[in-house]
């Protein structure tokens, strides 16, 4: 009996290795396969049946890539776009989160609404007033006009919000009693204290913004304000069948985000989990 | 006498208080709110606007057409085929989103060895960008270099025309965003699996419940929450979804994969009907709106429920 049940254990432990497996390989399968063709040779990328394992290593590809496009130029705008939106999306939120959660105001409750709405209204309802105004006022095709909509973040708000509302508000009134100004308690002592929820909005604002596709396709028009989403679907325009070469691009552009997702995972997944807890 | 001065001062340095908070307050919010006005509120005015006029090539407005968009749009073919091609789209995309994500965050809750990599794998895909995702299964999906057709040829499946049949191309669209979201699937339903208390787990086991058991009547249940918050998560971006279309397929063919964003970007971009397309954005907007009111109505039931 404990015999037949710790062989049942075993082999049950065995296909669920299997599963995690089979699993694993589904989901990682396109990642691998384009890693695989960026580094095949040309003589190999058009030959039948394709290749499911690696043949090549030619790393002039990539070379060959950035010289097709200028990659590098796109990495930078969108970091230009990316950082900006991210450092002025921290600097707002936290302001916004700090008069939440420590200043007592008439009206609280309906600012809050007015900040939650912001989160009901899609995007591309808006998109087009937008892109008139950005058009108006000359923005198009410059990082202003990149990065402006997206300066302010209700979602960032409430994040900060709820992290403030857990630090004791003895501490606020200590401060207060030493004649600590607002801005000098937020930025001194509640910021510092705040940081593993800063890390947070900082991560995932910025890969929001890396992976942006539709604003940045709007707004801009030269080559060398492409960001890096519209950049890699150009070269693939221009280089119809030389697939070893746009997947090395594509490579090459994912690149900061899979390195941000290796080294941030947690405060990632803290930040896309954040809007289920608040619901 | 003296009772009566204190009531008349009262409420006035009441006031005097509430307008002294306010101005503590307001430079706070103040940067928040001056973005939202610009870049939400007065857009979303503005096109209600622009959904009732004529517009000249550079999006002035001309004349008021009334509804006349309105009615256009809903006996309009091609929009009615939009909105059919989203439905279908999210039909395609949000079970198969929420059965991927169940599997792999129960398969990655379990308690073996080297799970953490397995956590990692499976979640791989919230760094990547619809567009990046787009590109590597247009070459997946390649009529000769693909290896899609290639795997299937080696069990004996005729070669699928992906991107260009319309029976294929929506779903050829579909696979990448599938794809994409099982892993933020995983994630959220990993933590909402990580967050039930090992007691319930234990008693259970006392109880003589297998895993199976366990699964259906403590985790199903406990993580209703987070089940249902990624329901109306990926339904709204379904309804939002643009660039996978717009790289695989432009919309194409013969419209089988126009989806409701990719026909307001092209009404307006190319056509220039500023008017039409601010109509088709609040149509979205409405969907989306009610889809959100729907869910917090149905988070109230649940809270008043506990």
């Amino acid at each position: 009996m404990i015999k037949s049940n710790r062989f049942l254990k075993g082999t049950g432990k065995v296909l669920l290795y299997l599963l995690l497996i089979i699993c694993a390989v589904v989901m990682i399968f396109p990642l691998y396969t384009g890693v695989l063709t960026s580094l095949l040779g040309p003589e190999n990328i058009s030959t039948y049946p394709p290749k499911i394992f690696p043949v090549d290593f030619r790393w002039q590809n990539y070379i060959d890539a950035a010289r097709q496009a200028p990659l590098l130029r796109f990495i930078l705008n969108s970091f230009i776009q990316s950082g900006g939106v991210m450092i002025l999306q921290l600097i707002t939120a936290s302001l916004a989160a700090f008069a939440f959660a420590f200043l007592p105001f008439k009206g609280k409750n309906f600012v809050f609404l007015i900040f939650l709405s912001t989160m009901m209204i899609p995007w591309e309802s808006t998109i087009i007033p937008n892109y008139l105004f950005i058009q108006k006022i000359g923005w198009d095709d410059t990082y202003m006009g990149l990065i402006a909509p997206f300066m302010a973040t209700a979602f960032g708000t409430f994040l900060l919000r709820q992290f403030f509302m857990s630090i004791p508000k003895d501490l606020y009134d200590a401060a207060k009693i030493d004649g600590c100004s607002n801005l000098r308690f937020l930025i001194k002592i509640l910021l510092p204290l705040a940081r593993p929820a800063l890390g947070t909005l900082a991560v995932y604002s910025f890969l929001q913004t890396y992976n942006q596709y539709l604003w940045p396709l709007l707004i801009t028009n030269s080559t060398n304000m492409r960001t890096v989403q519209i950049g890699i679907t150009m070269l693939q325009v221009f280089e119809r069948e030389q697939w070893q070469i746009v997947l090395a691009g594509v490579v090459t552009i994912m690149i900061p985000t899979l390195i941000l997702f290796i080294v941030a995972n947690r405060q990632l997944i803290r930040g896309l989990t954040a809007g289920a807890i608040k619901g | 006498m003296e009772s009566k001065v204190n009531l008349q001062s009262k409420p006035s340095m009441h006031r005097l208080r509430e307008l002294k908070d306010w101005l503590r307050a307001f430079p706070f919010l103040a940067p928040s709110l001056i973005v939202f006005t610009i870049f939400v509120f007065v857009p979303l005015i503005r096109s209600v606007i622009m959904s009732l006029y004529g517009t000249n090539p550079i999006g002035q407005m001309t004349n008021f057409v009334g509804l006349k968009y309105y009615q256009r749009l809903f006996t309009s073919p091609a929009y009615i085929n939009s909105m059919l091609v989203t439905l279908k789209f999210v039909l395609y995309t949000v079970p198969a989103v929420l059965i991927f994500g169940l599997l792999l965050a129960t398969l990655g809750n379990l308690r073996l060895k080297g799970i953490s990599i397995f956590r990692v794998l499976f979640s791989l895909t919230i760094a990547i960008s619809g567009a990046t995702a787009a590109l590597i299964f247009m070459f997946l999906y390649h009529p000769l270099i693909g290896i899609f057709n290639y795997l299937l040829s080696l069990v004996g499946i005729s070669s699928i025309p992906w991107l260009i049949s319309t029976k294929w191309a929506l779903i050829a669209v579909a696979i990448p965003r599938i794809w994409l979201q099982t892993g933020f699937a995983t994630v959220l339903l990993l933590a909402g699996m990580q967050g039930i208390s090992e007691e319930y787990y234990e008693a259970a086991k006392i109880d003589g419940a297998g895993f199976w058991q366990s699964w259906r009547h403590i985790t199903l249940p406990l993580i209703t929450p987070s089940l249902f918050f990624l329901l109306v998560v990926t339904t709204l971006g379904a309804f939002q979804t643009f660039t996978e279309v717009n790289v695989l397929t432009g919309g194409g063919p013969v419209n089988s994969t126009e989806v409701i964003v990719q026909e307001i970007y092209r009404s307006f971009y190319f056509n220039g009907q500023y008017g039409l397309a601010s109509a088709q954005a609040l149509i979205l907007f409405v969907i989306i709106l009610v889809l959100t009111i729907i869910q917090f109505g149905v988070l109230e039931k649940r809270v008043n429920y506990e």
